[in-house]
């Protein structure tokens, strides 16, 4: 499956719906959509990663990439994600201490909402 | 001992197709599902990290893919052809022939921004049984294999 990406805000938080499969094919157009997104004044991202089949390290690449430019801008970059075979990952490379990583977009929002 | 060998041009697009090939050998050759998503996930690794490689040294070169199984293991050799010295320098014996290298050894050598590579081996070595590195000036030979059934390809 290809990648498929789509994106909204609410309430100064942007959700970003990713779907498919993120490798060294793909994820150069999720970088693209980040660096689009942060230069648009967007800091504050959450990547829904619930439909992702498949992630591999220049996926967390660009998520890593994504997390610092909105770093530099006071702003957040946080998942949600569920799938074990996607956290994974987040854990074998230490990451999960690096990302936020919510059960479902709510919960995410609910903390976001705290943190303002 | 059953092999299957794949070649294919050094473009991202098709990291995903070796990728699925593996995945549907290790499956055939007897892995257990549940490791066949680490088996999608390091050979993905292994060819995205040939393929940046093939991009900066040499693009018209092929990548190449041996899957196996043997003696009760299923085991993917990805090789490719971009130029490993400083590799090969730090690790190589003296006056002997090329020497496997310990991918979690191999990873904390690279560094993190050579081509993601260090860290791509790096999730290789926690997510493969057994990974093997062989660094040369020909290229580099990453080989790592899970436990399989003992009559897997050979005799399905």
């Amino acid at each position: 499956m290809d990648l498929k990406l789509d994106h909204h805000t609410e309430d100064r938080l942007t959700i970003v719906e990713v779907e498919g499969e993120i490798d060294v094919y793909t994820a150069p157009r999720l970088r693209e959509l980040l660096i689009d997104l942060v230069n648009k004044g967007n800091f504050h991202l959450l990547v829904n990663m619930e439909k992702v089949d498949f992630l591999d390290s220049t996926g967390l690449g660009v998520l890593v990439g994504g997390l610092k430019r909105v770093r530099a801008h006071d702003g957040s970059l946080e998942l949600v994600c569920t799938q074990e075979r996607i956290l994974k990952i987040f854990r074998i490379t230490g990451l999960t201490k690096v990302f936020g990583i919510y059960a479902s977009v709510e919960e995410a929002k609910e903390a976001h909402g705290r943190d303002k | 001992m059953a092999t299957v060998e794949l070649t294919f041009s050094a473009l991202p697009a098709h990291v995903r197709t070796a990728r699925l090939v593996a995945t549907a050998i290790a499956r055939r050759t007897g892995v257990a599902e549940s490791l066949l998503d680490e088996v999608r996930l390091a050979v993905g690794e292994a060819c995205s990290r040939a393929v940046e490689a093939h991009r900066v040294h040499c693009p018209g070169e092929p990548i190449r893919i041996e899957l196996c199984d043997e003696a009760g293991r299923f085991e993917v050799t990805v090789t490719d052809a971009a130029p490993s010295d400083d590799l090969e320098e730090a690790y190589k014996d003296e006056d002997g022939p090329p020497t496997p290298v310990n991918g979690t050894a191999l990873a904390s050598l690279l560094p993190a921004d050579t081509l993601m590579s260090g860290f791509g081996i790096a999730v290789i070595a926690a997510l493969a049984d057994d990974v093997e590195v062989y660094p040369s000036g020909k290229g580099l030979r990453i080989k790592m294999s899970w436990p399989a059934a003992t009559t897997g390809l050979a005799t399905a």
